[in-house]
């Protein structure tokens, strides 16, 4: 059963398409806002096994509210285990034992590579930003990167002002080089559409685009020239237990 | 036995101006009061460290405390961005603040490496980044498989000071919940001054609690509420609606000034 398509928002769209990809999914590593309500509204609809991690060291977290910031006491209460940061980056993140990791950014490459840091130059910022936190060497490790953003051209660039994250590099063999473990972005999932690496080239593709969505306005809303995918698919549209269940967790 | 002093006593005693100095608490237990404390005392030129410089940074930033600033992410946690921390790096109000940055890795294994009294840590990470070329980090291979790593050097602050629920009548200290890398810090500083929501006769140990002793800590202050509008489990709770109110209020210059004169300048604490 589908909800009108009519009455759901770019955004509500985005976070439920977030959530259906991690319902075969065993742990995830998320920050806060979208990405944490994508994944609470996973463990309430598709995965109920699903584990929280966040970068605050609560490991399992069960947060019945969506959490205004990565260390609400509501996570503290509810893991099942809290480890300091040190703990979290060495034996959890860097060691690779988280398959999932969410992430966001001011600015994305066409090979998927994140700047959280700066717009503008370095010395001389523009816009300054809050810099990397832990974005680094959590899509460096963890077993796959998904990238949640806002599908504008401003986001969406030619090129980096700066290179906070590494996602493919310069594309084929890049990670390898540098030595990643994790297979990096594997998606960008926006209010739009979603794009995924090219397997042979590494540059994101638009594979999936959201109802109600010209192809068009993704091309116009991304600074490189976007390819589309030849097997391009409309995304399903949200269910009435999706849409429910996300309406209901934010209501909360 | 570790001292109990008054905040203001503590504060005068530890922290000069200069110092490096780090107040540590990763979302929970921030130790705002005593970062309050160094405000109203009008400390200069202090090197501030931090993983998350957060609302406490932003208004000693914007009190024009800090000569620099060492990091790994300087945001309103779920909110947004720190207004006075981008006014200083972008136009130098109050004055400019020299930045060293880091990803949370780095940090976090800078400062196991201080407590350990090591010179230095080694981790994966940075590599391929702009960063690498922005801020103390070194390529390293290791002797036994050749792999590359990064090296970064040890944080060795003058002063540490962290919150904590509870201390008792010698100085030792508890605390609970997300532990963040504030028993690190403490180790890892020259000074250490810890404040706490209550001085009980017994620490009752508690499951996943951290007891910091006190032949490691400098000097023990009570605060009670002392890490509002951040929060100490069990105790207090996150102020959230605080956060989304300081993103409105601090962009602009006056009305910030205004709110620390009457909050922060203006409020003495009581010398308990």
């Amino acid at each position: 059963m589908t909800a009108a398509t009519t009455q759901v928002t770019a955004g509500e769209t985005q976070t439920i398409v977030a959530a259906r990809r991690l319902s075969e999914t065993k742990t995830v590593f998320i920050g806060v806002g979208r990405p944490s309500t994508a994944a609470i509204l996973a463990r309430m609809v598709h995965n109920p096994e699903l584990i929280l991690v966040y970068e605050s060291g609560t490991i399992g977290a069960k947060p019945f509210h969506i959490p205004l910031s990565i260390g609400d006491g509501e996570l503290a209460e509810t893991a099942d285990s809290i480890v300091s940061v040190p703990e979290m980056f060495n034996y959890w993140i860097g060691a690779g034992r988280i398959d999932v990791a969410f992430l966001g950014a001011a600015q994305i490459d066409r090979h998927a590579n994140l700047n959280s840091t700066v717009i503008g130059d370095y010395d001389h910022p523009k816009t300054r930003l809050p810099g990397s936190g832990g974005a680094p060497e959590i899509a460096a490790c963890c077993g796959e990167v998904i990238v949640i953003a806002p599908h504008a051209k401003r986001t969406f660039v030619e090129k980096l002002d700066f290179v906070t994250t590494v996602g493919h590099g310069d594309g084929p063999g890049s990670r390898e080089r540098l030595g990643f473990r994790g297979r990096g972005p594997t998606a960008v999932i926006t209010d739009l559409g979603v794009l995924e690496p090219d397997p042979h080239t590494c540059e994101l593709v638009l594979t999936q685009i959201h109802p109600g969505v010209e192809v068009e306005e993704v091309r116009r809303e991304t600074g490189w020239d976007l390819q589309v995918a030849d097997d391009l698919v409309t995304t399903d549209p949200p269910t009435n237990e999706e849409l429910s269940a996300l309406r209901e967790l934010i209501d909360r | 036995m570790t001292e109990v002093m008054s905040l203001p006593e503590a504060v005068a005693e530890l922290v000069s101006d200069g110092d490096s100095v780090a107040l540590e608490g990763f979302t929970h237990l921030i130790p705002f009061a005593a970062g309050h404390e160094i405000i109203r005392q009008r400390r200069r030129e202090l090197e501030l460290i931090r993983m998350t410089p957060d609302l406490l940074y932003d208004q000693m930033i914007g009190m024009g405390v800090a000569r620099r600033l060492v990091f790994s992410y300087g945001g309103n946690p779920g909110v947004g961005g720190l207004h006075r921390f981008r006014d200083a790096v972008e136009k130098g109000w109050p004055r400019a603040v020299e930045i060293e940055e880091h990803s949370h890795a780095g940090m976090a294994n800078r400062y196991a490496a201080g407590a350990a009294h090591m010179p230095c840590a080694v981790m994966r990470g940075y590599v391929g980044t702009d960063l690498m070329a922005r801020t103390t980090v070194a390529p390293v291979t290791c002797p036994f498989t050749g792999e590359q790593l990064v090296a970064v050097p040890a944080l060795r602050p003058d002063v540490a000071i962290v919150h904590a629920q509870e201390a008792d009548r010698k100085g030792n200290v508890q605390l609970w919940g997300i532990p963040g890398v504030q028993k690190e810090a403490v180790l890892a500083a020259q000074r250490s001054l810890v404040t706490v929501e209550r001085i009980v006769d017994e620490l009752e140990l508690r499951l996943g609690g951290i007891v910091i002793p006190e032949w490691v800590i400098t000097a023990v202050a009570v605060a009670p509420g002392g890490s509002r509008p951040s929060y100490s489990l069990g105790i207090t709770n996150r102020d959230n609606d605080f956060y989304k109110f300081w993103d409105k209020m601090s962009r602009d210059r006056d009305q910030f000034t205004a709110w620390m004169d009457e909050n922060v300048l203006g409020k003495e604490v009581s010398a308990t």
